[in-house]
């Protein structure tokens, strides 16, 4: 062994890319674990000024966040003990719950709307980049383009008109809706990101699997979904991290059934003024299902990012 | 195992007419070669039998049964490809697997592993059987290939250069192990190669293409000694036929353009004088590279010959062919 290597790092270069490293994650992770702790703060102390590092934690925030609160009196609150621990805490405050706050179907739209119209962006933008990548289809080109043309404006540009459009069928406000335009919204770049990654695939798996007695469909299937597995994990990211976070639409269109957390979380307004640790709850709940489900598939997504750049 | 027919078959990728009007018969047990340049229509032919591109014009026939209008897995046929051959996210038993799990021959799992065992043996990749296919090298790659053929029964088997990516040892092996194993199974084999020695040993017949016409068809023995044209004396032989002008030696037939010399058509001693350029000695054979008039001749010579570049050596040609103007045979 040589001292002296070209691809091996030194000591003190690791540790200079180390405290590199280091000290990004900490400037990019900081809103987050501010966030989180907020959410564990009692009221006065999420506004202390300067801010308090060390406060000791409260689930406060997180009880206001899923329940309804009304205030009492002394002599209701001395009859009525509280038998949990959350009844406890908003006992403490002279108030009672009265019920479920309306977070839980909130953050229920998120996921049946989120992962409703990544499913069918991702399931559609496959079979369409399936086709466009094998078979000979007239106007080939420019249906891609013209695909691609539906996000060269920002979508809130056509706000307006979607908005008529779905009063008048009916669509104002439903899950269907929402899921119908998030998937039409998300469908161009799932058909683009997809063709790209099936492209590469060699067509002579598939015409292996044809001779080896599969159908078309069984081969596509059984040899070109598993190979495009990458494609769809990360294609699958993009399209839901839109429309997980997607507030434009979501205002204007939903307001009661089919409303997302994005708009709810904001009208989170306690007693006498924003409760900010219950907000700082929301968005710490919110986050959760966009984490676990990249931490699932991080594996493909960095070679989703990374494709074309380097060979596998 | 069946006869396959080809009819005036034609077929053209966009203006690039790449099969012309081609009529063969691959008769039940024959292992036929076909030989061409790049861009003749070999690869086409094979895809055409297989189903993977459907012919403009003309008939295919398997067993009897036209199949232009059949899917590739109706037809019953195997094909090993050049390359991308395996499946990638597959272990090697599941590639091999795959075509006995095939919804047209549903294989009881059983019978797969003992026929996956029996292939695996005799193209000895038993240890790698668990291995991703991903994790093979190149010539365990193309085994597997010819292996996920080889565990079928089909109508005929299309291979594609299947040796073409292997080391000269384990191609050497392959090849006499394909041999033994078509002529054992009876099996029918349309088999396309650039290499001389497999179309030597391997082939009962050859037929060569030349921009997707079938220019000869017949034992590699009459390819090679009695070629129709030019063109097809330059599909085999090793160093390659010299094409000289049909003077050279004098006594050519009157209309000949070309006078085609394999190496053995070269006797060394009498005739005219010529130059050694350069001496190859490749230990088995030594080539001589020699100066004619301006024109370069290569033949070979005695492994311990004593020629050294510089030395003249009189030739004479020796049951030579010659061609005509368009390249056809005259003599």
């Amino acid at each position: 062994m040589s001292s002296y290597s070209i691809t091996e790092a030194t000591g003190r270069q690791k540790w200079v890319a180390g405290v590199l490293v280091i000290g990004y994650a900490l400037i990019t992770l900081m809103p987050l674990l501010w966030i989180l702790a907020t959410g564990f703060k009692s009221s006065p102390d999420s506004i202390a000024y300067p801010p308090k590092v060390v406060f000791e934690p409260s689930l406060e925030g997180y009880v206001n966040l899923f329940t309804t609160q009304t205030r009492q009196s002394a002599e209701y609150l001395e009859a009525n003990p509280p038998e949990t621990w959350y009844e406890e805490i908003v006992h403490d405050k002279g108030m009672v719950i009265a019920g479920p706050s309306r977070f839980g179907e909130r953050f229920m739209n998120s996921v049946i709307i989120g992962f409703g119209s990544t499913f069918l962006s991702v399931f559609l933008g496959t079979l369409a980049a399936y086709a466009f990548s094998r078979y000979r289809i007239p106007l080939k080109d420019d249906l891609l383009f013209f695909i691609l043309s539906t996000r060269m404006m920002p979508p809130i540009a056509i706000a307006i008109p979607i908005f008529l459009m779905f009063r008048t069928l009916g669509l104002s406000d439903t899950h269907a809706g929402m899921i119908l335009l998030y998937t039409a919204v998300n469908l161009s770049l799932s058909v683009w990101l997809l063709k790209g990654f099936i492209d590469e695939i060699p067509r002579e798996y598939e015409e292996a699997a044809l001779i080896d007695g599969y159908t078309r469909f069984q081969a596509f299937y059984k040899v070109v979904l598993p190979q495009a597995a990458t494609g769809i994990a990360s294609t699958a990211i993009f399209c839901l991290i839109f429309s997980w976070n997607e507030y434009a639409f979501a205002v204007l269109l939903t307001s009661g059934t089919a409303q997302t957390s994005p708009p709810f979380i904001p009208t989170i307004i306690g007693v006498g003024g924003q409760d900010w640790p219950a907000v700082a709850a929301g968005a710490t709940i919110f986050l959760v299902p966009v984490m676990v489900f990249t931490i699932l598939l991080r594996k493909h997504l960095l070679r989703g990012i990374t494709f074309g750049a380097v060979r596998k | 195992m069946s006869d396959v027919l080809l009819e005036n078959v034609s077929m053209s990728y966009g203006s690039t007419l790449a099969v012309d009007n081609l009529t063969m018969t691959v008769s039940d047990g024959a292992f036929v070669v076909l030989l061409g340049p790049t861009g003749a229509g070999k690869t086409t032919t094979l895809r055409l039998i297989s189903g993977l591109e459907r012919p403009d014009s003309g008939d295919i026939r398997i067993d009897g049964r036209s199949v232009v209008n059949e899917t590739p897995a109706q037809r019953d046929v195997a094909m090993v490809f050049q390359q991308y051959s395996l499946y990638p996210h597959m272990t090697v038993r599941e590639n091999l697997a795959f075509p006995l799990r095939s919804p047209i021959l549903k294989t009881p799992e059983d019978e797969i592993e003992r026929k996956i065992r029996e292939v695996a043996e005799v193209l000895s990749i038993p240890h790698k059987l668990d291995n991703k296919a991903t994790e093979l090298s190149g010539g365990e790659m193309q085994r597997v290939s010819i292996g996920r053929a080889l565990v079928r029964d089909p109508s005929i088997y299309l291979m594609d250069e299947p040796l073409s990516s292997l080391d000269a040892k384990l191609r050497a092996d392959l090849r006499v192990e394909l041999k033994r194993i078509q002529a054992s199974l009876g099996a029918t084999m349309l088999y396309v190669t650039h290499d001389q020695i497999e179309a030597m040993t391997m082939a009962t017949h050859v037929g060569v293409l030349d921009e997707g016409r079938l220019v000869q068809f017949g034992s590699p023995r009459e390819i090679y000694e009695d070629p129709v044209s030019l063109y097809v004396a330059g599909r085999l032989g090793l160093p390659r036929i010299n094409a000289l002008p049909a003077g050279i030696f004098g006594g050519a037939p009157s209309e000949a353009k070309t006078i085609g010399l394999r190496p053995e058509h070269i006797a060394h001693g009498d005739g005219k004088p010529s130059t050694v350029s350069r001496v190859e000695r490749l230990g088995d054979q030594t080539r001589l590279h020699l100066q004619l008039d301006g024109h370069d001749i290569v033949t070979l010579t005695d492994p311990h010959t004593d020629l050294e570049a510089g030395d003249t050596v009189a030739i004479q040609p020796r049951n030579a062919l010659y061609f005509d103007a368009s390249g056809a045979r005259i003599a």
